[in-house]
C-alpha cells in the first residue's frame, strides 16, 4: 500500500478539510448564534437539583410514584430559569443558559469530590462554581445519601455480577442514567398536547376497577402523564410570556416582530398542533426539553425522521410563498444549535471510562424510506445537508438513509459533505434495518416508520422502548476462557472454571470452554439488567415520555414498565474481530500448522509478548484476520457472531418480550481494551480492541471491497445494528468522479447487506498535527464509532485510536 | 509462454483511477519498455524479484537460517543478498515474521485469476466499473490475457487494457475485439528521446495508436508528464497535433503529474536508479500542456 504522508503545513483546504470555510453559507444572525454556542465552555447548573431536592423533602410519600415524579416535573417547569438569546428563533434551554447541564441526583448523585474533578479535568470539563459545589454539599448531597437509583441498584447485584463488571466483562448502561433510545414518529406533529391530554382522559374514563386489578395503577400512571402535559405547557407558556415582556422593550423593530411571533408561537405550541414551519420545530424541541429535563435518559431524544416530518408544512409554506428555502434553512439552522448547546449529563466511575464525550447522541435521520414505502427524500432534507456542513458542529449528529429508492443526487450531496472530514453524516441502509425490525416482530408500516438513534442501533420511532443495557467485552470472555475464569489482569477468578486451557486437545475444545463462559457472563448481565429495569419502572418512571410513546396512553403504563407497543433489551458486542482474530490465531498456528505450541503463546500473551517479538510478527503478519475476505478468518468470524446470537437472541427481558444482539462499541473498545492483557492476535495489553463489527486495526490490508465482502458475510439482519468504520484520506476523494465512486462503494455494500457505514477523512499527517497543536485544530471533528467528536476533547488513547485505522490511501 | 499462467504482481481493489466506475486492476509483470521514471519498477523484469523494506526488518534472522544458499547477512544496514549465491528460490519471504522480505511476482493461472475477478461483481454492478488489466505490459502475455478478456466478456465484465502498446499489429488487433477500453501510454514522440528514456523506439507504438484507431477500438491517451523529459512545448505540440488528426471518436487524454513514490520501490528492490533531470511539473507547466492539448480541441484532463 502506497501511504501518502501529507505535511502538515498544507493548508487544510488542499487536504479536502474545508475547517476554514466552516461559516461560509450562513447568515449573520446564525454565525452569531454558532459562535456563542461553539465557545461557551459547559457548566454544571444545581438548579434542577435544588428544585428537586426541596420538592422531594415536602413531598415524599405523599402521592404514587408516577404522580410524584410528574409533580416533580411540574416543580422543574415552573420555576426554572428561562432562557431566551439574543438572536434566537427558537428558543428554550433545558438549563438556565447554554451548555449549563442540570444534575439528575434522584438517578446519581454527584460527590463534591465527583463535582471537583468534573470542574478541573482538561477533558470534558463542565465547570461550576466553589459557591455551588457548597450549595450542593449542603442542601442536595445529604437527602440523596442512600435514596439514589444507583446506591438502590448496586445494594443489590450478586457478587458474581459484580466481579465480572469491575472486570470489565461488561458495562451497564442503567446503573447512573436513565434507559433513553427514545426516538419520536410524527404524531407530534398532528397532535397537540391537549389532544394528548383528551386522550388520556379518556382512557381514565374506561377504566374498570371492579376486573381489572391493575387499574388502581394504571389510574395513577394516566394523572401523572396529564400533569406532564400540564408542565410542558406551562413551560412553554413561560417563554411566551417572557418574549411578549421582552418585545415591549425592545428598541428594534425587527427583533420586536420576531419576539412577538416566538411569543405567539410559544403560546399555540406545543398545547396545539403545530402549523407552521416553525411551530413544528418549536413544538418538537419543547418535547425533547420535557423528556431531558424530566429524566434524560442515554442519547437524549431524537426527532427521527425529521425532514419527512418538517417536508409537508415546508412545501405548503413555500408554496404559499409565505416561508422562503433561506427562513426555512434559518429556523432549522437555530435548531440545530439548540441541540448543541445541550452536552450530556457528567458520567462518574466505569461509565464515564467508557463514554468520556459531550455527545449526547441525539440522531437526525435524513432521507430513508416513508411509511408506505416510498422515497423520503424531500428538499428538507438537501437543506439539513447544508446546514451540516456549513454550522459543522458537535451535534446533533446526522445519518443519511440510502434505499434502494433513495435518489444518487441526495447519496452524492450525502457524501460531499463526508469528504469534508466532519466525521458525519453516517450512512444507513433502510432496506436491510426494515428487515431486522421485521424479524423482531414489528408490522412493516411500525418497521419503516423506524430507523437508527444514538449510534447504529434500530429502533420503532415513537412507539418502542429499545434499551441498550450495555456492552459486553467478548475478547475479554475469550481471554477469561484461556485463563480457567481468572482475570489475568488481577488475579480474581472471575468466571467459571472451564479447564486449563493449556491442556486443551483441540480448536473444538477450546471454542466450546469459550461458548461456555460467553453463556454465563451473558446470564450474569441479563440478570441484573433486568433487576434494574424494574428499578426504573417502579422509582424512575418518565410519565412525559410515556405521553409521547405509543402506546403507553391507551395501555395505561410506564415507558419504562412495558407501556410502548414494542420492548427491547439490546447486549451490544464489542470486538468481534479481536476475537475472531485470536481464535484465527491459535486455530491457525496450534492446532493446525504447528507453527507455534499452546503453552508458549500463552505464556508470550499472559508476558504481553515480552521477548517475544518475532513470534508476535509471525502472528501479525502470517495469519488470516477478519476483513480480507478471506474464508477461513471469516468462516470464524461468522461462527462467533451466530454465537453470539445463540447467547442473547431471545433472553425474556421484564416485559414479555424479549433481548437481542446488536454489535455497537462507541467508544467502549477503548476502555474494553484497557482492562485487557495482550490477546492470542498479537494485540499488546492495553491497546483498544476492535469495534462494532469493523476489522482489527492494521489488519485488513486487502481494500474496502475486501472488508465488506467479510462484514456481509455475517447476516446482518439478526442483529439491532452493525458499525463499520472506514477511514479515507482526502486524496481518494479530491475529485467530483470519486465522490460518485465512493457513493457506488456504498451501494455496494448495501446491496450485499450492510446495516451502516461511515467515513473517516483524514489524514495521519493531519492527526499528528491535530495532537501536536490542539489549538490549530479546534473544530477538526473526527468520527468514533457511531458519532462525531472533537479530535481536540478525545484523551490519547482515543486520538491513538483515530489514527491507527487503517488508512484507506491509494489502492 | 505458459498459456494457462502469468506472473502476476499485484491485483488492487477499489481501483478508481484506472478506467470507468470502481475496478479489480490486475498487473502481469514484465514489460518491453524500461522506463526511467516508472513508478512501479518491480513491473518491468518478467522474472520474480525479491524486495526487502528495511524499516519492517527486527534482524530476525528467520530470513538467514531459511537460506539454502548463504545468500543473506546481516548488517547494520539490514539484511543484504549476495546476489551470485541467490538463486530467487523465495524461500526466505514465508520465513519472515514481519513481511520485510516479499517477493514481486506470483505465477497464477487464468482460472484463479478469473475467480478473484468475478468475486469483484458486486462492486463492478454498482459502479459500471470492472477489470483493468495493467503492467508491466499486459500485451506481453497476450495468451492469458485475451483467454481472460474472452471469459470476462462472456461474463459482461467491463475490460480495460492499460498498455503503452509496444506490440505486434497482430496482437493488438486481436486484443483489440476483446477489451472494452483502452488507456494508452504515449511517452515522447521523439524516436531519440523515446529510446533514451524507455529503451525502445516509438514507431510501433505510434503506428498501433493509428491501427486502434482504425479499428474503431475506444481508447483514452495518458501522457505522463515528467519536466525536464516530455513537457517541453514542442514535444506537447507534436503529441497534440498527432492526437488530433487521429480518426477517433473520444478524443480524451489524460496527463499524469510524475512523482517520484518509485524511489521507495527501486530500495526496496535494491536496483539503482537515476531521476536526475526528471521533476514533477510544476502548476505552470501542467497548465501549458493543458492549453495546448485544448488548443487541438481534445478533452483533456489531468489525472485519470
Amino acid at each position: 500500500m502506497n501511504t501518502t504522508q501529507t505535511s502538515p503545513e498544507r493548508s487544510p483546504y488542499s487536504e479536502g478539510n474545508y475547517y476554514s470555510e466552516a461559516q461560509k453559507g450562513m447568515n449573520e444572525r446564525i454565525k452569531r448564534l454558532r459562535e456563542l454556542s461553539v465557545n461557551t465552555e459547559p457548566s454544571l447548573s444545581i438548579e434542577r437539583a435544588l428544585i428537586e431536592t426541596e420538592f422531594y423533602k415536602n413531598n415524599y410519600g405523599k402521592y404514587s410514584i408516577p404522580v410524584l415524579r410528574a409533580l416533580n416535573y411540574l416543580e422543574i417547569c415552573k420555576q426554572k430559569t428561562i432562557y431566551i438569546g439574543d438572536d434566537e428563533l427558537i428558543v428554550a434551554e433545558r438549563g438556565p443558559k447554554p451548555k449549563a447541564v442540570p444534575t439528575f441526583p434522584e438517578l446519581t448523585c454527584h460527590s463534591v469530590d465527583d463535582l471537583n474533578v468534573l470542574n478541573t479535568r482538561e477533558l470534558q470539563r463542565y465547570t461550576i462554581s466553589q459557591d455551588d459545589i457548597d450549595t450542593y454539599a449542603k442542601e442536595v448531597i445529604p437527602y440523596w445519601e442512600g435514596r439514589t437509583q444507583r446506591e438502590r441498584i448496586f445494594n443489590h447485584v450478586p457478587k458474581e455480577w459484580k466481579v465480572a463488571y469491575e472486570a470489565g466483562l461488561f458495562t451497564e448502561f442503567m446503573e447512573q442514567r436513565a434507559p433513553g433510545h427514545t426516538t419520536l414518529d410524527g404524531k407530534i406533529y398532528r397532535l397537540g398536547l391537549n389532544d394528548f391530554k383528551k386522550q388520556i382522559q379518556s382512557e381514565i374514563e374506561k377504566l374498570d376497577f371492579l376486573n381489572d386489578s391493575e387499574a388502581t395503577d394504571r389510574l395513577e400512571q394516566l394523572k401523572a402523564m396529564d400533569i406532564s402535559c400540564d408542565a410542558t405547557i406551562i413551560f412553554a407558556q413561560r417563554h411566551s410570556d417572557m418574549a411578549e415582556k421582552m418585545a415591549e422593550t425592545e428598541a428594534d423593530a425587527k427583533r420586536k416582530a420576531e419576539l412577538m411571533k416566538i411569543a405567539e408561537v410559544c403560546n399555540w405550541v406545543p398545547a396545539n398542533a403545530p402549523r407552521t414551519f416553525w411551530e413544528a420545530i418549536q413544538m418538537y424541541w419543547f418535547i425533547h426539553l420535557g423528556t431531558v429535563t424530566e429524566l434524560n435518559g442515554w442519547d437524549a431524544m431524537n426527532p427521527g425522521h425529521f425532514d419527512q416530518h418538517l417536508a409537508p408544512f415546508f412545501e405548503k409554506e413555500n408554496k404559499e410563498q409565505s416561508l422562503s428555502r433561506d427562513e426555512a434553512k434559518e429556523l432549522l439552522s437555530c435548531f440545530w444549535i439548540k441541540v448543541n448547546n445541550h452536552p450530556a449529563p457528567p458520567k462518574v466511575g466505569i461509565t464515564a471510562r467508557e463514554s468520556g464525550t459531550y455527545n449526547d447522541f441525539t440522531n437526525i435521520n435524513i432521507g430513508g424510506l416513508k411509511a408506505d414505502g416510498s422515497d423520503g427524500v424531500s428538499e428538507v432534507s438537501y437543506i439539513m445537508l447544508e446546514i451540516i456542513e456549513e454550522l459543522h458542529i458537535l451535534q446533533p449528529g446526522s445519518s443519511i438513509h440510502i434505499s434502494a429508492k433513495t435518489p444518487d443526487r441526495f447519496l452524492k450531496e450525502g457524501c460531499k459533505v463526508i469528504r469534508q472530514g466532519h466525521g458525519y453524516p453516517s450512512i444507513f441502509n433502510p432496506d436491510i434495518y426494515i428487515q431486522e425490525l421485521l424479524r423482531q416482530g414489528k408490522t412493516l408500516k411500525d418497521a419503516r416508520e423506524g430507523g437508527c438513534s444514538g449510534c447504529i442501533e434500530v429502533g420503532a420511532f415513537g412507539k418502542e422502548a429499545y434499551l441498550l443495557t450495555g456492552y459486553l467485552n467478548v475478547p475479554k470472555i475469550l481471554e477469561v476462557t484461556l485463563n480457567n475464569g481468572i482475570d489475568p489482569v488481577t488475579g480474581k477468578q472471575v468466571s467459571i472454571e472451564t479447564g486449563d486451557a493449556k491442556s486443551f486437545k483441540s480448536y473444538e475444545e477450546l471454542y466450546s470452554a469459550f461458548i461456555q463462559q460467553l453463556n454465563y457472563i451473558v446470564d450474569q448481565k441479563v440478570r441484573v439488567s433486568n433487576y434494574i429495569d424494574q428499578m426504573f419502572a417502579k422509582y424512575a418512571p418518565a410519565p412525559f415520555l410515556s405521553v409521547v410513546t405509543d402506546d403507553c396512553i391507551s395501555k395505561g403504563k410506564d415507558y419504562y414498565n412495558g407501556g410502548p407497543r414494542y420492548n427491547t433489551n439490546y447486549i451490544q458486542c464489542t470486538g468481534l474481530a479481536t476475537v475472531t482474530d485470536s481464535l484465527s490465531t491459535i486455530k491457525h498456528h496450534v492446532f493446525e500448522k504447528n507453527t507455534i505450541n499452546m503453552v508458549s503463546l500463552l505464556n508470550a500473551v499472559s508476558n504481553n509478548f515480552a521477548g517475544e517479538e518475532i513470534l508476535r510478527q509471525t502472528i501479525v503478519n502470517n495469519t488470516p484476520f477478519f476483513g480480507n475476505d478471506n474464508a477461513y478468518a471469516d468462516e470464524i468470524a461468522v461462527g462467533v457472531y451466530n454465537d453470539l446470537l445463540a447467547a442473547i437472541d431471545g433472553k425474556p427481558n421484564t416485559k414479555g418480550e424479549q433481548f437481542y444482539l446488536n454489535m455497537l462499541s462507541t467508544t467502549c473498545h477503548v476502555y474494553f481494551g484497557k482492562v485487557m492483557g495482550a490477546t492470542p492476535n498479537g494485540r499488546l495489553a492495553g491497546k483498544s480492541i476492535s469495534d462494532g463489527t469493523s476489522p482489527s486495526h492494521g489488519s485488513d490490508s486487502n481494500g474496502p471491497p475486501a472488508v465488506i465482502k467479510s462484514l456481509t458475510k455475517l447476516d446482518q439482519t439478526l442483529s439491532g445494528g452493525t458499525l463499520l468504520n472506514l477511514r479515507f484520506l482526502p486524496s481518494l476523494l479530491k475529485r467530483n468522479q470519486d465522490i460518485t465512486k465512493l457513493s457506488q462503494l456504498v451501494r455496494s455494500y448495501f446491496a450485499l447487506g450492510g446495516h451502516h457505514v461511515q467515513f473517516n477523512i483524514v489524514d495521519s499527517a493531519t492527526l499528528y498535527a491535530a495532537q501536536k497543536h490542539p489549538e490549530e485544530y479546534k473544530d477538526l471533528l473526527v468520527r468514533m464509532a457511531g458519532y462525531s467528536d472533537y479530535f481536540n476533547d478525545m484523551n490519547e488513547d482515543l486520538q491513538q485510536e483515530v489514527i491507527d485505522r487503517t488508512e484507506n490511501e491509494s489502492f | 509462454m505458459n498459456l494457462h499462467k502469468s506472473i502476476i504482481f499485484d491485483i488492487k481493489r477499489y481501483a478508481i483511477n484506472d478506467g470507468p466506475g470502481i475496478r479489480l486492476t490486475v498487473f502481469f509483470k514484465g514489460c518491453y519498455l524500461n522506463c526511467q521514471w516508472c513508478h512501479n519498477p518491480e513491473s518491468i523484469s518478467p522474472q520474480m524479484e525479491k524486495m526487502y523494506t528495511k524499516q519492517k526488518c527486527i534482524g530476525a534472522k528467520a530470513c538467514i537460517e531459511a537460506c539454502p544458499n548463504d545468500a543473506l547477512m546481516l548488517t547494520p544496514d539490514g539484511i543484504k543478498t549476495n546476489k551470485e549465491l541467490c538463486k530467487l528460490c523465495g524461500l526466505c519471504a514465508p520465513a519472515c515474521p514481519t513481511k520485510a522480505i516479499e517477493i514481486s511476482g506470483e505465477s497464477m493461472d487464468y482460472e484463479s485469476i478469473l475467480k478473484i475477478i468475478e468475486s469483484e461483481a458486486v462492486f463492478f454492478d454498482q459502479s459500471g466499473g470492472g477489470v483493468t488489466f495493467s503492467g508491466g505490459e499486459p500485451l506481453m502475455h497476450s495468451n492469458i490475457l485475451l483467454t481472460l478478456l474472452k471469459e470476462c466478456g462472456q461474463k459482461y465484465i467491463h475490460r480495460v487494457v492499460d498498455t503503452c502498446l509496444f506490440a505486434s499489429k497482430e496482437v493488438v488487433e486481436s486484443v483489440a475485439k476483446e477489451t472494452d477500453l483502452f488507456l494508452v501510454d504515449l511517452k515522447h514522440m521523439n524516436d531519440e528521446k523515446h529510446k533514451q528514456y524507455t529503451g525502445v523506439s516509438n514507431v510501433k507504438i505510434l503506428e498501433n495508436i493509428r491501427l486502434l484507431a482504425q479499428l474503431n477500438a475506444d481508447f483514452i491517451i495518458r501522457i505522463p508528464l515528467i519536466e525536464g523529459v516530455n513537457t517541453d512545448t514542442d514535444n506537447l505540440q507534436k503529441s497534440a497535433l498527432f492526437l488530433s488528426q487521429l480518426n477517433w471518436e473520444r478524443k480524451e487524454v489524460n496527463l499524469l503529474p510524475y512523482h517520484d513514490t518509485g524511489k521507495n520501490k527501486h530500495i526496496k528492490l535494491g536496483s539503482t536508479y537515476n531521476y536526475d533531470g526528471m521533476n514533477e511539473p510544476s502548476a505552470q507547466c501542467i497548465e501549458n500542456a493543458i492549453n495546448i492539448f485544448e488548443s487541438y480541441k481534445l478533452n483533456v484532463s489531468v489525472g485519470g
